[in-house]
């Protein structure tokens, strides 16, 4: 079966690329029910990046959910505590609050996710997978990588006081110096620890000029071991020829209790929301009860929709026009004739309102006539 | 070319001047037209007015790279942005007032007024507090006066307007002021020009308070 790529909007044809992409990595692709149980949700609200979730009730009374997320359910289906790494990957709607407006909907995402004994390489295998995601949408592309152990080990060195946490996470994620100046002072940060909070926050650049300035800082050991571990996934990366497009923030922030190694995010130029997130969670996973790690990443397909496309040109290159007695027959053979050489055409007996055709014709007795042709 | 919203009024003009100082001068934004959107090629910016509410939404969906907007702005719809700089200007607070006299009644729902409800909800939430907003469009003072509701929580710039109506300011929930706020993606891709202007501009505003010191 042949696919007219034409045909596609740009979101399809980065979903069926990044598909091929992850199955050519060896994932597996995980195909699951819409529905979950409500209560498994609840147990883990935080993890999901809206609180809001559609309910309703299940057939045996039960309140059941929307699935608003897919990672939850993929972990909750591996079996035991695999030592080998289990790669699959999905591509599913999902129901929550989107990013624009605010409000409930269906979210076209694609994604993967790497369970088990994650080591080094599987750790970078990942990250490259991230970026060669983004590649396949677009040639602009970010990724960005923080280490969520650099930072919660900062804030211990700092002893922030864990009340004050999700302020200063907060303003963070804003890289809002002051506002982390501001907090850091009311919760009786020293001052020299708040500035170093809030340069480490504002740094941003190729994670090759940015990783030097964060080691000047000597936190301590844990931040050190992080940041060793971004050097050594950069150095990968680099020899993958992926290098030059990873930057280092860390300002983004994801929710501590479930996230802990590496963590990214990745842009795309015209595009004004993250079109990639994910990270290392094996908090996650020891939360429901399983051991070793987990590392994935999740595609927002949904906000490639107004990507790349101008406004749709033409509704058909062909417009034929027919009446009572033009031969049936002869327009099919009209029609079929302009199908196989490729174009688009629409028969029938008047111009439909507002319709937007290259060329109109008119079946005659003797033939097509050219009507119009706009080009 | 780099796109900044910025809030229709005197707010605006005031930093549009440190804007101008700063070297991200628009020449054509002094002449008296109707029109909406003023370039320099030269110095590699676009200026748009917006309503002071709306500057978030822009930049939030990237149709800005950065804007200035109120921190009451940035507390009511908590759009996902950077906030790269405390402006220091378009200083006031936001407060809870109410009639002269007034005493908190912890025994009864406190009626709320407030073109801010999400403030004001995050800021009785923490006392634990049972409370009923009411979502006013304008006119806030009138509603403690006519027995609308208890307090209201709204922008106080000198006062005045409560002292003339009998009603006096009864706790600072948090002080105001302008601030710059940047597209988080378009600081990515424009790294290096947003953060050379927002390094100008912080020196322009230090400048300022120092003299004006």
């Amino acid at each position: 079966m042949e696919i007219n790529q034409s045909v596609l909007k740009t979101e399809e044809r980065a979903m069926l690329s990044l598909r091929g992409l992850y199955s050519q990595y060896g994932y597996a692709q995980f195909k699951m029910s819409k529905f979950e149980e409500y209560d498994f949700y609840a147990q883990s609200k935080n993890f999901l990046r809206s609180d809001s979730i559609i309910t309703f009730t299940g057939a045996s009374g039960k309140l059941m959910a929307l699935r608003p997320d897919v990672t939850l359910s993929i972990v909750k289906n591996v079996k035991g505590n695999p030592p080998q790494p289990v790669k699959v990957y999905y591509n599913e709607n999902v129901y929550r609050a989107s990013s624009d407006s605010h409000e409930l909907t269906e979210i076209m995402q694609t994604g993967l996710e790497c369970i088990g004994d994650i080591d080094l390489y599987q750790s970078a295998e990942v990250i490259l997978l991230a970026a060669k995601s983004l590649a396949t949408i677009a040639d602009s592309y970010i990724l960005d990588l923080s280490h969520m152990g650099f930072l919660s080990a900062m804030f211990d060195g700092a002893a922030v006081p864990e009340a004050a946490r999700p302020a200063l996470l907060q303003c963070i994620s804003e890289k809002n110096a002051h506002g982390i100046t501001a907090i850091c002072a009311d919760a009786g940060v020293s001052e020299e620890n708040a500035a170093r909070i809030a340069r480490a926050s504002v740094l941003y650049g190729p994670i090759g000029d940015i990783l030097p300035q964060l080691r000047e800082m000597s936190i301590g050991e844990t931040a050190d071991a992080a940041l060793d571990e971004l050097a050594s996934i950069h150095t990968i990366l680099c020899a993958a020829g992926c290098g030059q497009n990873i930057h280092l923030d860390l300002s983004i922030v994801h929710d501590m209790d479930y996230y802990n190694g590496i963590i990214m995010s990745g842009y795309i130029e015209g595009i004004p929301h993250a079109v990639l997130a994910g990270g290392r969670y094996d908090n996650l996973l020891e939360k429901m009860g399983k051991s070793g790690g987990a590392m994935g990443f999740a595609v927002y397909l949904d906000q490639l929709e107004r990507y790349g496309t101008d406004e749709r040109g033409y509704d058909a290159d062909i417009l034929v026009l027919y009446d009572e007695t033009s031969d049936a027959e002869a327009l099919m053979r009209a029609v079929k004739m302009f199908c196989e050489s490729g174009k688009s055409v629409r028969a029938q007996k008047c111009i439909p309102e507002g319709f937007r055709y290259r060329q109109l014709l008119r079946m005659r007795d003797r033939g097509l006539e050219i009507l119009e042709t706009n080009d | 070319m780099i796109n900044i919203a910025l809030p229709k009024g005197r707010l605006g003009e005031v930093v549009y001047d440190a804007f101008e100082k700063a070297g991200y001068g628009c020449p054509q934004i002094h002449e008296n037209s109707r029109r909406l959107i003023f370039e320099s090629e030269e110095n590699g910016v676009r200026y748009f007015w917006v309503k002071p509410s709306d500057v978030a939404i822009y930049v939030e969906r990237g149709a800005a790279d950065i804007g200035v907007a109120g921190k009451d702005i940035l507390l009511e719809y908590e759009p996902d942005i950077y906030e790269l700089l405390d402006l220091d200007v378009g200083k006031c607070r936001m407060a809870v007032a109410a009639k002269n006299g007034f005493r908190y009644d912890a025994g009864r729902t406190l009626r709320v007024a407030t073109k801010f409800p999400n403030i004001a909800r995050n800021f009785y939430n923490e006392q634990s507090r049972d409370i009923d907003i009411i979502k006013l469009n304008g006119s806030i003072e009138l509603a403690p006066i006519l027995g609308l509701s208890d307090v209201i929580v709204d922008i106080v710039e000198t006062g005045t307007t409560l002292k003339e109506n009998g009603l006096s300011v009864v706790e600072t929930v948090v002080p105001i002021s302008a601030r710059l706020i940047a597209n988080k993606v378009s600081y990515k891709f424009h790294h290096e020009a947003i953060l050379a202007l927002s390094e100008k501009l912080a020196q322009c505003m230090q400048k300022k308070s120092e003299e004006s010191k």
